[in-house]
């Protein structure tokens, strides 16, 4: 497969190495816009500023995402100059730009974001004494460090660290023992999960980042006494609020494997000192939704990339499991998902797991001549369809009920086509965007 | 102060402009950086990215690869690029990161040729300027790897020199200005880049006049009065009457002798002292449709011009002004009946003066896509309505 290539694209899942799927090397950028990135995380706060001090050519990204989601007016920015790197102002000018900023602003916010760049951790700024000197000329206002730093992508990223800075702005308060939240995530879970189910049907209250409208809905986020997260990105929020607020957490992975979905509703109930309710009608429906959507879509080929769930080898083990053809997936590391991926090798060890940033990728697009079925967007761009499933990162879906939901957008994806180009444009999925408004 | 701006974008940034101008060329333009350059450039600044492939790719630099100065990885990675994929050259530049790091590029491209045998070129940006100036670095090296010398043609070839979809809508443009050569009898030999192909570049000296479309072209232009002995012309032909000058211009610039018309070819007028509309912009662009406003309208308009450029492309009355607050301050003291400007100054421009909305993709990217503007030869009223 692809062997006329130095470094190929693809390799057959028979052939994967588990830890490194594909080699390293120059990256390509799909036009695939519909991932999230730190401006859009930031936005989620209410009546946050974000204030970006970096050079013109990292500005021009998250500003135009600003603009693009009619939010410009949230935030502002300082640039960086080559001459600012060697002549000792680096923290100097982050000091004086934002309390110019602040000064114009029309409107005192009760927080801001101040984003430093991979260069002022190259350069060692005291971020610590920065803050400091800010807080005391405004004392009414919350700055939080947040961390536009590409360069640590080996490490902790940007997003994981944003994850958890977003929470940082809670105040320690006393605890609701009836409040719960749900964390990292940047979307509503769904109302019909079972997670909400249980939560909702045990007298707690759920809040969530992405439902908050107000700065002092979100502070209430500090009252609660359990912390919940089942996206990937979202550990380092937990440990750290766990440390701060002294709250428990339970990290309960969205799953599409039906032990590991039982498990997790289980320990929840633990934790809620309730019985785990009876899921047979839950997995009755997903089953025949399954089972539906298999029958409506035959023997196509089934695409999925990492950006549409974040668990994709084990939709692809679940769906081959309920005859699908799933041929294809975009996806650059095995993860969490080391006991699906082996699943795969044994039982499918033709599906061709896909880079989605090799160089060789620019072309996939014309390569690809088979009709396919694409989940999510990057698979839908790469694999040339417009029958594909528009969500990313779960779309809120989660649990047996997720499944269900998830096959029924399957079938409509295979009947009806879609405007790829212009859902795949729209960058931060959910967000406002003037492309489309 | 620091250039701190409450509200305003920033215009796209070097990096931006190399990849721009080299981008349908058939080379591969490597920009060193972690990750942000080539989303940022992919999805602002670059209306080409799903209609046409292209090979831009970025390094992937880690931190450890930055702290360890591990360059052999980015030449690796080029060499087996360009192995996979056979581009007609290769150019390498830099982010933020390798200034730091004192990233050597003009190194790195003398070992990535050696070891491809494609010709391979280092650029120095470092994402802190503008793109006018990556992309004037990018058309000085193509038209220095190759224009060479060539027979003239027995009309007026012309080159358009300097055109990115970052500053002329992509689609139309050059096609209007195509056109327009034509229909003023210049034949068309190449346009650098946008719309250009690199055979017809190499076959650019057979020309006898540059047409200078925005700054990022004056290095090229002037590289090649001083190699080929091509005069060249700035300006856009906006509306009619400008159109006119333009062409007029351009037959003066082929029957001089090379280096002796005026600087700059044309001299745009000077706006007289009353004129109470403003254009904020590139300044070849801005000034070119100042001088069709006057022309086709009778209206007398200044520029301010937030990029790079040259002092005597400006008259006295125009303005060089880059901050948020510098431009605001100088608009409330002009005090202007209009601006005409992209749709995101509408923060700064004050309450009672019109603001015409002319969406320039250096600055405000997709936002206004659909709404941008051919004004080549073309009734100049449009722009008012």
């Amino acid at each position: 497969m692809h062997k006329e290539y130095e470094r190929p694209p693809g390799v057959k899942i028979s052939q994967a190495d588990i830890n490194e799927l594909h080699p390293t090397g120059l990256e390509y950028n799909a036009p695939a816009r519909g991932m999230w990135n730190i401006v859009h995380q930031g936005m989620l706060i209410p009546e946050a500023h974000q204030i970006f001090v970096c050079a013109q050519g990292c500005l021009r990204g998250v500003i135009l995402t600003a603009a693009e989601m009619l939010e410009l007016d949230r935030l502002s920015w300082v640039s960086v100059s080559e001459e600012d790197m060697f002549d000792g102002s680096l923290e100097t000018d982050i000091v004086d730009g934002v309390t110019d900023i602040l000064n114009r602003l029309g409107k005192r916010p009760p927080v801001v974001l101040l984003f430093l760049s991979c260069v002022h951790l190259f350069a060692g700024v005291d971020y610590e004494n920065i803050l400091r000197e800010l807080s005391g000329s405004f004392p009414d206002i919350t700055f939080i460090d947040c961390y536009m730093t590409p360069t640590m992508r080996t490490t902790v990223t940007p997003i994981v660290k944003m994850s958890a800075q977003m929470y940082r702005p809670l105040n320690v308060t006393k605890k609701d023992p009836k409040a719960i939240n749900i964390i990292g995530c940047d979307r509503p879970t769904d109302p019909d999960s079972e997670l909400v189910r249980i939560i909702k049907g045990s007298g707690h209250t759920l809040r969530d980042i992405s439902e908050c409208n107000t700065y002092g809905e979100f502070q209430r986020m500090a009252e609660a006494s359990l912390n919940i997260g089942y996206i990937p990105t979202c550990g380092l929020a937990l440990e750290e609020l766990e440390e701060k607020h002294g709250t428990p957490s339970l990290y309960l992975p969205m799953s599409f494997d039906y032990d590991t979905i039982s498990e997790n509703y289980s320990r929840l109930c633990g934790e809620l000192g309730i019985d785990t309710p009876d899921f047979s009608e839950d997995i009755a429906a997903a089953e025949k939704a399954l089972d539906d959507a298999r029958s409506e879509v035959g023997d196509i080929a089934v695409a999925v990339d990492f950006t549409a769930v974040t668990r994709p080898l084990e939709l692809m083990k679940l769906l081959s499991e309920h005859g699908f053809n799933v041929k294809y997936a975009v996806v650059d590391s095995v993860g969490e998902e080391a006991a699906a991926f082996e699943w795969l090798r044994d039982n499918r060890p033709d599906i061709e797991l896909y880079s989605s940033t090799n160089v060789n990728m620019l072309y996939q697009h014309i390569r690809a001549t088979e009709p396919v079925l694409a989940i999510g967007q990057k698979a839908a761009y790469y694999f040339a369809t417009d029958h594909f499933v528009n969500i990313i990162m779960n779309g809120g879906l989660y649990g047996f009920s997720g499944i269900t939901k998830l096959c029924g957008m399957i079938a409509e994806a295979y009947r009806e086509p879609t405007d790829k180009r212009r859902l795949i444009s729209h960058k931060g999925f959910g967000c406002a965007s003037c492309l489309t408004n | 102060m620091k250039n701190a701006n409450v509200i305003i974008p920033c215009y796209a940034a070097d990096t931006s402009g190399v990849c721009s101008a080299l981008y349908e060329l058939g080379g591969m333009t490597v920009v060193h950086d972690a990750s942000g350059c080539n989303s940022t450039y992919s999805t602002h600044d670059e209306p080409r990215w799903y209609d046409i492939d292209s090979m831009i790719f970025i390094s992937a630099l880690t931190e450890i690869d930055a702290i360890m100065g591990n360059d052999e990885k980015l030449i690796s990675d080029a060499v087996s690029a360009a192995a996979d994929l056979h581009p007609e050259f290769i150019a390498i530049c830099g982010s933020p990161m390798p200034m730091m790091t004192g990233v050597d590029f003009d190194a790195i491209a003398e070992e990535v040729e050696q070891r491809t045998g494609i010709r391979t070129f280092g650029l120095h940006t470092n994402g802190t300027r503008s793109y006018i100036e990556g992309a004037s670095e990018a058309f000085l090296a193509v038209t220095r790897e190759y224009v060479r010398e060539c027979p003239k043609r027995e009309g007026i070839g012309v080159n358009i020199i300097g055109a990115t979809p970052l500053d002329l809508p992509w689609n139309t443009t050059i096609g209007s200005i195509k056109k327009w050569l034509t229909d003023c009898g210049f034949e068309y030999v190449s346009c650098l880049a946008m719309d250009g192909t690199l055979d017809e570049i190499k076959q650019a000296a057979s020309a006898k006049v540059n047409l200078v479309v925005s700054y990022a072209g004056m290095a090229a232009a002037k590289h090649m009065l001083d190699e080929f002995g091509i005069n060249y012309v700035c300006g856009i032909p906006f509306g009619e009457g400008f159109g006119r000058q333009l062409a007029e211009n351009i037959r003066e610039a082929a029957a001089a002798e090379a280096g002796c018309v005026s600087p700059y070819g044309v001299s745009f007028d000077e706006p007289d002292c009353t004129a109470d509309t403003v254009i904020i912009g590139e300044s070849i662009s801005a000034k070119s449709l100042a001088q069709a406003i006057k022309l086709d309208m009778g209206i007398a308009a200044s520029v301010i011009c937030p990029l790079p450029t040259d002092d005597m492309l400006l008259s006295d009355k125009d303005l060089c002004l880059y901050a948020e607050e510098d431009i605001r301050a100088a608009l409330e003291r002009i005090k202007p009946k209009q601006v005409i400007a992209d749709p995101l100054y509408r923060y700064i421009i004050p309450n009672e003066s019109r603001h015409i909305e002319l969406p320039h993709f250096a600055f405000s990217g997709r936002c206004f896509q659909k709404d941008m503007k051919d004004l080549i030869n073309k009734d100049i009223k449009e722009l008012f309505e």
